[in-house]
């Protein structure tokens, strides 16, 4: 829709039975996108403006954020505050990163046998199977969540298994901890792995994957060549959906990890709430938006083949 | 063959059990008479009754109602014109625009809800308005369900066929009335779709609806991590079974809709 005369005017053209110039198109733009966009601009983009804004400013004495400009935000969770090199925040990055690759990693392994499981189905039961994978992710993540704190309370039989061979003492609950906030995380995000990957399992070719088991190769090997080749756009599509939201998330460590597992989503909700220091909660927030930009990215240059549009 | 067959099965089934283990015991333990403690003491629906005579979570739930309800159709209306917009006219930075489009949908919850509570917190001090509550929640959540209507519709857009809409102005329709009796009933669907979603994703959300709430403005995600925070009690599990039910029986129902239609 960009073809423009040499006066860069748009020439008047028939469009679903009209004759439209550019400034009808114009108008007819600013009627009908104006609104919902404006809408999204003044309550998304301008407060993500204001808070690159504040970002570089101080914390006053009673929490009320100081119109004086500071670089000292970002240069705390590199770890250099007022107090000398604290590692704190820096950690804070580094295990919301590992968490996040981790979490995308375990679900990526379970999502394969169950997508394949359901794919190999007859259709009323594939259906069955399908729908069973999406009310989890229709169920409010609340909810699955803390029913981990019962699941995993010292006196159930979770933990008493673990205690009966050896991994805890009698009695002692396996939250919070790192253990049960990975169990929550990879149980509320494996819906979002094994649905885009089912969509690309779907339309595999089953002639390549024969093929390549009639010319001998090993289970590993037609894995390699023969399916993974073919389903990587679903792969790739699970894992933004996987890794975004794991990064981001504050509920799952806050109910069921305990400090030492606090990840970038804790640090923000800790400095916009209780800590009351709004101009760091900023710049954490942003590092979050940069870091996620970086695998947006990423996943982009990977799968550039496939181009716009694959996210959704 | 068959050996690799049971064991994609066996693993499908611990995998299946592992999703439903959480949704299941929430259920259970509604039913379970003891208020503290994981032990099993027998079946009572007493839960249900506390619940039922308890005036938060019932203001919770008109709350949680009132807001999916008005902030769905303030984003329907929004996101369908904005869809149609880009579908079918030329603005500069069009490729921009549309990418921007994205950004809500992709960026964590969490840096939505405090950019907006910091937003917010910045015009009251300004212009005195803006107080924290149900105005605040329905303008953020119509801000995260706008580009979710926008993309559902516009998919449905691009597969409709112009010349239903050149043949209605040919016949002599004028373009409201094209638009009333051709187009909207054909992207209907792609409307329905979209509201759905957002209405969903209303209902669901907590993290937006957690920061940019007021006093007197508690919805039930927010009830039940308040709840969750001070120790989980039984008719906390009542009232996540009663939503459990909610999204099952919802997901159900539109998934034999989808297959009805195809």
């Amino acid at each position: 829709m960009s073809a423009h005369n040499e006066h860069g005017e748009r020439p008047a053209e028939v469009l679903f039975g009209e004759r439209l110039t550019r400034r009808d198109h114009l108008r007819r733009s600013a009627m009908l996108s104006g609104p919902g966009f404006l809408w999204v601009v003044i309550f998304l983009f301008l407060p993500l403006l204001f808070m690159v804004g504040i970002s570089v400013l101080s914390r006053g004495a009673a929490g009320e954020i100081s119109l004086t400009f500071t670089w000292e935000n970002f240069q705390r969770f590199a770890g250099f505050g007022e107090l000398g090199f604290d590692p704190m925040y820096p950690t804070i990055i580094l295990r919301s990163l590992v968490l996040g690759l981790a979490t995308t990693a375990i679900c990526l392994v379970m999502a394969f046998p169950l997508t394949f499981f359901i794919a190999g189905l007859r259709s009323p039961l594939k259906n069955l199977a399908l729908t069973l994978v999406v009310i989890p992710l229709w169920t409010n993540l609340l909810i699955r969540t803390y029913a981990w704190q019962i699941l995993l309370a010292g006196d159930g039989w979770l933990a008493r298994a673990a205690a009966w061979v050896g991994l805890t003492g009698a009695g002692e609950a396996l939250y919070p901890g790192t253990l049960a906030v990975y169990t929550g995380m990879v149980c509320d995000f494996l819906p979002f792995l094994v649905l885009p990957l089912y969509a690309s399992v779907e339309k595999m070719d089953w002639s390549i994957v024969e093929a390549a088991m009639d010319l001998g190769a090993n289970g590993w090997r037609v894995f390699q060549h023969a399916v993974l080749p073919q389903v990587k756009p679903g792969v790739a599509a699970g894992c933004i959906l996987t890794f975004i939201p794991a990064m981001g998330t504050f509920v799952i460590p806050d109910l069921l990890g305990g400090s030492k597992t606090m990840l970038l989503g804790n640090a923000i909700q800790q400095q916009f709430g209780p800590s009351r220091d709004w101009p760091f909660g900023a710049a954490i927030t942003l590092l979050a938006v940069v870091i996620v930009m970086l695998g947006l990215w990423l996943f982009y240059r990977l799968d550039a083949k496939r181009g716009e549009g694959m996210i959704l | 063959m068959t050996r690799g067959h049971w064991l994609l099965t066996l693993l499908s089934g611990g995998l299946y059990t592992f999703l439903y283990a959480p949704i299941v015991v929430v259920i259970v333990y509604s039913f379970n008479t003891a208020r503290y403690g994981s032990g099993w003491r027998g079946f009572t629906t007493k839960w249900y009754s506390t619940l039922w005579n308890n005036p938060q979570a019932l203001s919770a739930a008109e709350n949680t109602l009132v807001l999916a309800v008005a902030s769905t159709v303030l984003a329907t209306v929004l996101g369908t014109m904005l869809a149609m917009g880009l579908n079918r006219y030329w603005f500069p930075a069009k490729r921009l625009a549309s990418w921007l489009l994205y950004v809500p949908v992709v960026i964590p919850d969490i840096v939505m809800a405090v950019a907006m509570l910091l937003f917010y917190a910045l015009l009251r001090d300004l212009v005195g308005l803006f107080n924290l509550g149900l105005t605040t929640m329905v303008i953020s959540h119509v801000t995260f369900q706008i580009p979710f209507v926008a993309i559902v519709v516009r998919s449905r857009l691009f597969g409709l066929d112009p010349a239903l809409e050149e043949a209605a102005r040919d016949l002599g329709a004028t373009p409201w009335q094209t638009f009333w009796r051709v187009t909207f009933p054909l992207i209907l669907p792609g409307v329905a779709a979209g509201g759905l979603l957002a209405f969903t994703l209303s209902l669901d959300d907590f993290v937006v609806s957690f920061f940019t709430s007021g006093p007197g403005s508690t919805t039930l995600p927010i009830l039940i991590y308040s709840s969750v925070k001070r120790g989980i009690t039984p008719d906390i599990n009542a009232l996540s079974t009663l939503i459990i039910l909610v999204s099952v029986v919802g997901t159900v129902l539109i998934t034999l809709m989808q297959r009805a239609k195809q």
